[in-house]
């Protein structure tokens, strides 16, 4: 693909990350001076970044070759490195600029009500920005070095915000283990430019994905599987998942904008956009199958069991992207339809959240469903949007997930062989385990008895609040017919992907559709046999079979975890403060010691005594002219 | 005006201005810190000039001075730097006044007086000047050694409750080395001799003699144990920690920010170009030192209670990747060195610094008498969570992009070491997190409850009295109900603003357009490289023989 | 001439110096035996001196004569004021400058 210098407002675009990090500048040198309109600065950086965007769109729409380039300036240029400033606009990263700053100005909108009361609002509102333009800066950059700039960036902006309430030790030790458990991905991602750089000289993506096909297979899949790490981490994706449901200690906009719609999906925009690597080695794509298959069953089950409003939807998050994860690991088929399920899942589960944000507010931050119930009557607006929220993500027909995720199952069995068979098999079960928990989550929230506690008096949240909501809700309804049909995010993306080759169905496509719709009406089923019908107790039932068990520790992750890893680790630490204190600075004052101790011994011999002083020089003398005699007559 | 002798000038001023300060009456210690700052200041401003001067094509070793000092053993007084050593004499040129200012209300224990402590600041200031610019092997090691005296009297005389210990062992461990250093200067000018037929110490003749690959692993290894020992490489680090946590917080910025590089700066400019067959054959032990001591001194970090001796540990990891940076011989990951060697400087300054801001306010080195500062003092959090995000090479600071070149240079040639070098990145997130999290993070608790906060103005020496109270009384202030506490740390005041701000800006500066600098250092790295018999590259390497599969 | 008679004299003289610095404790006993090992050492310098023909041996004598009396003086005083202090002149008395 031909990469054209930017002209017109392409050539601003570094104006989309500029105006949020301004913001975030402005308002964290500017202090308590800032705290009044603060908040409106940080929305209004961010929905003008959102319009610069659309207007960027419009203009690369209208180019022969979509893909423009800015160079700003030399980073690093020593010896065989050169890497140079520069952001790359192309359809890939148009989408994620549009979903970044699009949802992004609403959550900035939904927090000026959310964080009314909050002292240290404008703090939020500079970190919200400062993630922002981290994650704008990881999308729109040319080369893996300015991607993982970005990719640490909004490690920071996530570690930031999830520690926001840092006076409770949860959240600071959530956000903690974010920070380290993306920083385990980012060895990988490190290591994979190290790699890049090593075999081809360059990290830009133009150089890389000019001579990757040069490479060696072993190679190849080594930094195709270096990538996957790294964006397993961003991802939450097996093995690195625990964090993200801890993360759901920070305030909620920031659980739906960085951990639901945006951060998190930077592993698939990663893979997808190293879709020329990818391309080159089948078997990190196999990898990258199995990971996603895997973590979007882990995601759905652990689902199923929690009571906590924000940790089903983290895990349901986990399990959405595991789809994502396993459209892009099936290759060209693949990568338009994960890109739309992003998208759309974009729209739902930020909605979704938001929602969770809005009951939270109205129950005094209770997020134990079991407290809920009921409350259908009293937030209304919340209980539609979130309805067609929950509606789009099971994937109910002619709604967003169902356009969506239908096109990403389809492509699994399409893969044919035993394979596809089992690929597809596992995104049905999980498309039915999802109905499943989101039905319960529907049920417990807003229907049946009201369980609040004492003093509880729930009201619809204000509207600078519910605005955001509707406008996501409409997005949840439409964005999947919009992405799959009218406007197709196949052949807007096609000049990155290259033309997807027609696949033979080897299931007729009818079926997927009614076979999903079956499946998804039977999980909402069984979760109205078990949760609807009957009452729900307010305190969790302890006597439960293994399973259930398993799913409320999250299938023993943090158990595996802290065994494998924490607590060795912390012997490892003690023994070595030991060993060095001991051994390495023992060594050190043991010498120190015997020089003195032989030093003080030998000082007996200074006895004070001047005759024997005089006796010394005596022998000494004798000595000496002795040895000289021996010599001499030798 | 590259004519004006701008190296000599930097030696000399801050001397001159040590004798003036000494001299002043006891009554006028105000004057006496002025006077520091002002001094320190005149040599930054002579460091800028010098870098105007410096012409960054133009010769190897520039602004040169040189005098003939002891004729007979062909010793010269002879001054000069190539980009490396000037962008170590900036280094000390901006930390310099820092340290004064952030040294600016301490007040001395005892008998002694501050007008002393200043002008040991100012001797080692001059000492740092003379070591970087030093062109003859000789006068290098007599400043090398002579660096000793000032932080001697700076750690035993204005350190911590166990600042002797820490002071003797500090001095003896340099001196060792310095000894093992001077047997191989003696064994230079002996091979000089033998070899040029008239013995010298000039770097540059030096630099010319082919030396028998015997001899030079023999000399290789004196040198070596020197710089090892003052850029603790593991097993020779444990006086760090020591010196480290001892030291007056300015004094500990200096040990580690500037006078540890002399290390590694050594291992640059005198081990590689000099004994360039023993630097090849050496290179696997010194990179197993290396990368041991990043993970090593990682791990013991996170097993740290006290706040210095943690920093100091993490130097410890820190100066393994820049050794790892010079021993892996390519341009890249040397220039990557040089670069942390600089920005190290101000990241674990600035680290040091507002560690000690937070010592002062709670009177306790231990991080277990910390927590929630961050809701009392919120300047200060930010400003320790910058300096640590630097420490664990946050892309956007300046750290960041120094590793990146280390590590991404490094594998090519030695792609082994450099995997488990980057696990070392988890490890530096840990330690950093770790420490800000019980610092600053979660409930007040510590010294935020307690009744009598030290008072802004005392010195670290008062930790162990404070300690004790601590200990003591303020249990019963610990358990008053949260409504009558009141958070009574004061966050940070105009004059630690003003202390912090130029690293501050130069941590985001240098991360975000490193490039000046690069291109500073980079011909002297490429003139390094080239001396030690590595590609110093400039060429596309070739990807076409990798084959196709 | 026979040197060897000067010579046995000088080293007798000096073994008796040496002897009584070793077994004596009056600090003017040992300070006279200090003075005999020095002339005899003179004896021997003046002996060779002769043999050989050359002054340097004499001058060197001298030397030694010189500095012996001002090694007299210093050494005497400081006799004086041990005894001062001490009420005694044994050498086994001022023991005080040990490890």
């Amino acid at each position: 693909m031909e990469t054209i210098p930017a002209t017109g407002l392409l050539g601003a675009s570094w104006l989309l990350i500029a105006l949020p990090l301004a913001g975030a500048a402005v308002l964290l040198l500017g202090g308590r001076r800032t705290d009044r309109w603060g908040h409106l600065l940080a929305t209004g950086t961010v929905a003008a970044a959102f319009v610069i965007g659309l207007f960027c769109t419009f203009q690369l729409s209208g180019l022969d070759e979509p893909s423009a380039s800015v160079d700003l300036f030399t980073f690093i240029r020593t010896g065989n490195l050169d890497v140079e400033a520069g952001l790359l606009f192309d359809p890939l990263s148009a989408v994620f600029v549009l979903l970044i700053t699009g949802v992004g100005a609403l959550i900035h909108v939904y927090s000026i009500g959310y964080m009314a009361h909050d002292p240290a609002r404008r703090r939020f509102f500079a970190y919200l920005n400062l993630f922002v333009a981290a994650m704008l800066l990881l999308v729109l950059g040319n080369s893996y070095v300015a991607l993982y700039v970005g990719w640490e960036g909004v490690g920071l902006a996530s570690y930031l915000l999830i520690a926001f309430w840092y006076t409770r030790p949860a959240a600071a030790t959530a956000a903690k283990k974010a920070f380290i458990m993306n920083r385990v991905g980012d060895v990988g991602l490190a290591l994979a430019i190290f790699l890049m750089f090593a075999q081809l000289g360059t990290t830009s993506y133009a150089g890389v994905f000019g001579e990757v096909g040069l490479l060696a297979g072993g190679t190849v899949t080594a930094i195709g599987l270096l990538l996957l790490l790294g964006a397993c981490g961003k991802s939450g994706q097996f093995p690195l998942q625990a964090w993200l449901p801890d993360a759901m200690e920070g305030p909620t906009p920031v659980s739906a904008l960085i951990h639901a719609a945006t951060m998190v999906t930077a592993g698939v925009y990663l893979i997808a956009r190293s879709a020329p690597v990818f391309d080159e080695t089948a078997t990190a794509r196999t990898v990258v199958l199995v990971i996603g298959a895997l973590t979007l069953m882990i995601g759905a089950i652990v689902g199923c069991a929690y009571d906590d409003i924000k940790k089903v939807l983290a895990y349901s998050t986990v399990s959405q992207i595991g789809y994502m994860f396993l459209a892009v690991g099936l290759g060209p088929v693949g990568y338009a339809a994960g890109i739309a399920h992003l998208l759309a899942h974009g729209f739902f589960k930020a909605g979704l959240f938001l929602g969770a944000g809005s009951v939270m507010h109205a129950m005094r931050d209770q997020v134990d469903m079991r407290r809920y119930g009921g409350l259908a009557k009293r937030l209304p607006v919340t209980f539609v949007t979130f309805g067609l929220g929950y509606l789009a993500l099971i994937g109910f027909p002619f709604l967003s997930g169902y356009w969506t995720k239908d096109a990403i199952i389809e492509a699994a069995f399409d893969r044919g062989g035993a394979s596809g068979w089992l690929l597809g098999g596992v995104a049905v079960l999980g498309a039915g385990l999802t109905a499943f928990y989101m039905t319960r989550l529907m049920l417990m929230t807003f229907a049946g008895r009201a369980r609040w506690e004492d003093g509880v008096h729930p009201h619809e949240s204000p509207t600078v609040m519910t605005a955001p909501m509707v406008v996501l809700a409409i997005g949840s309804v439409a964005a999947g017919f919009l992405l799959v049909e009218a406007f197709p995010l196949t052949e807007w993306l096609e000049p990155v992907f290259g033309e997807p080759e027609e696949a033979a169905h080897v299931v007729p496509p009818i079926v997927v559709s009614i076979g999903l719709t079956v499946v998804m009406l039977l999980g909402a089923a069984a979760a109205w046999l078990f949760v609807g019908r009957r009452e729900v107790p307010v305190t969790a039932p302890a006597r439960v079979s293994p399973v259930v068990v398993a799913a409320r520790r999250a299938l023993y992750a943090d158990t595996v975890n802290e065994s494998l890893f924490m607590r060795p680790g912390m012997w490892l630490t003690r023994a070595l403060v030991w060993l060095d204190a001991r051994g390495v600075d023992g060594v050190v004052n043991g010498t120190a010691a015997a020089l003195g101790g032989s030093s003080s011994r030998l000082g007996r011999a200074q006895t004070g005594f001047v005759r024997s002083y005089a006796l010394g020089m005596l022998g000494g003398a004798v000595l000496i002219a002795g040895a000289l005699l021996a010599v001499t007559s030798a | 005006m590259a004519d004006f002798p701008f190296l000599l000038a930097m030696v000399v001023v801050p001397l001159v201005g040590a004798a003036v300060v000494a001299a002043l009456p006891p009554a006028r210690e105000a004057l006496a810190r002025q006077l520091t700052l002002a001094v320190s200041l005149v040599v930054l401003l002579l460091a800028v000039l010098a870098t105007v001067a410096f012409d960054v094509g133009g010769d190897r070793f520039q602004l040169t001075t040189s005098v003939a000092w002891i004729p007979d053993f062909g010793v010269d007084f002879a001054l000069g730097v190539d980009g490396i050593a000037l962008s170590m004499l900036l280094l000390v040129g901006v930390l310099v006044p820092v340290v004064v200012g952030a040294s600016w209300r301490e007040t001395a224990a005892g008998t002694r007086s501050m007008r002393t402590y200043w002008a040991w600041l100012l001797v080692l200031e001059s000492m740092m000047v003379g070591v970087f610019a030093a062109t003859d092997v000789f006068l290098f090691y007599v400043f090398f050694e002579a660096m000793l005296v000032p932080m001697y009297f700076l750690i035993g005389s204005f350190g911590g409750p166990n600042r002797q210990y820490a002071a003797v062992k500090f001095f003896l461990y340099s001196l060792l080395g310095g000894l093992v250093m001077l047997a191989s200067v003696i064994g230079l000018y002996v091979v000089s001799n033998s070899q040029l037929g008239e013995g010298t110490f000039a770097f540059d003749a030096l630099r010319q003699l082919d030396i028998d690959p015997g001899v030079q692993k023999l000399l290789f290894l004196g040198f070596f144990v020197a710089f090892a020992i003052k850029a603790p490489l593991v097993p020779f680090h444990t006086w760090l920690p020591d010196a480290g946590a001892e030291a007056p917080i300015g004094s500990a910025v200096l040990l580690v920010g500037v006078l540890d590089k002399v290390g590694t700066f050594g291992f640059l400019r005198y081990c590689l170009p000099l004994f360039p067959d023993a630097s090849r054959d050496l290179a696997p032990w010194v990179l197993v030192l290396a990368v041991v001591g990043i993970l090593y001194a990682a791990l013991l970090a996170m097993g740290q209670s006290d706040m210095k001796r943690l920093v100091s540990y993490t130097s410890i990891a820190h100066f393994g990747f820049i050794a790892l940076g010079i021993f892996a011989f390519s341009t890249e990951a040397a220039t990557g060195a040089v670069l942390y060697m600089v920005n190290h400087g101000i990241a674990t300054g600035l680290l040091f610094l507002v560690v000690g801001m937070v010592i002062v306010r709670g009177g306790s080195r231990q991080i277990r008498d910390y927590g929630g500062l961050a809701a009392a003092a919120p300047l200060l959090a930010g400003v320790f969570l910058l300096a640590g995000l630097a420490s664990l090479a946050l892309p956007g600071t300046n750290s960041f992009v120094s590793e990146f070149l280390v590590l991404l240079g490094s594998f090519p040639e030695e792609p082994v070491f450099t995997i488990i070098a980057t696990t070392g990145i988890v490890l530096a997130a840990l330690y950093v997190l770790l420490m800000y999290q019980r610092v600053f993070h979660g409930p007040p608790r510590g010294v935020l409850l307690r009744d009598d906060p030290v008072a802004e103005g005392s010195g670290p020496d008062d930790a162990h009295g404070a300690d004790d109270a601590h200990g003591g009384g303020a249990t019963a202030v610990r358990t008053a109900p949260a409504a009558t506490r009141s958070l009574r740390v004061r966050d940070l005041s105009r004059r630690e603003l003003a202390v912090v701000a130029p690293l501050v800006a130069l941590v985001i500066g240098l991360g975000v357009h490193p490039q000046p600098l690069i291109d500073l250092v980079t011909p002297a790295v490429e003139a390094t490289m080239t001396d030690v018999g590595a590609d110093p590259g400039g060429t596309t390497p070739a990807t076409t023989d990798e084959g196709t599969d | 001439m026979n040197i060897s008679n000067y010579l046995v004299l000088a080293a007798v003289l000096f073994t008796i110096g040496a002897v009584g610095v070793l077994v004596r404790r009056n600090a003017i006993v040992v300070f006279m035996c200090v003075e005999l090992m020095l002339n005899s050492v003179n004896l021997t310098l003046v002996t060779f001196a002769r043999t050989t023909g050359t002054v340097d041996g004499q001058v060197i004598a001298f030397f030694v004569m010189v500095v012996a009396a001002a090694e007299v003086v210093v050494g005497l005083a400081i006799i004086m004021s041990v005894y001062r202090t001490r009420r005694s002149a044994s050498v086994d008395d001022v023991n005080l400058l040990k490890y």
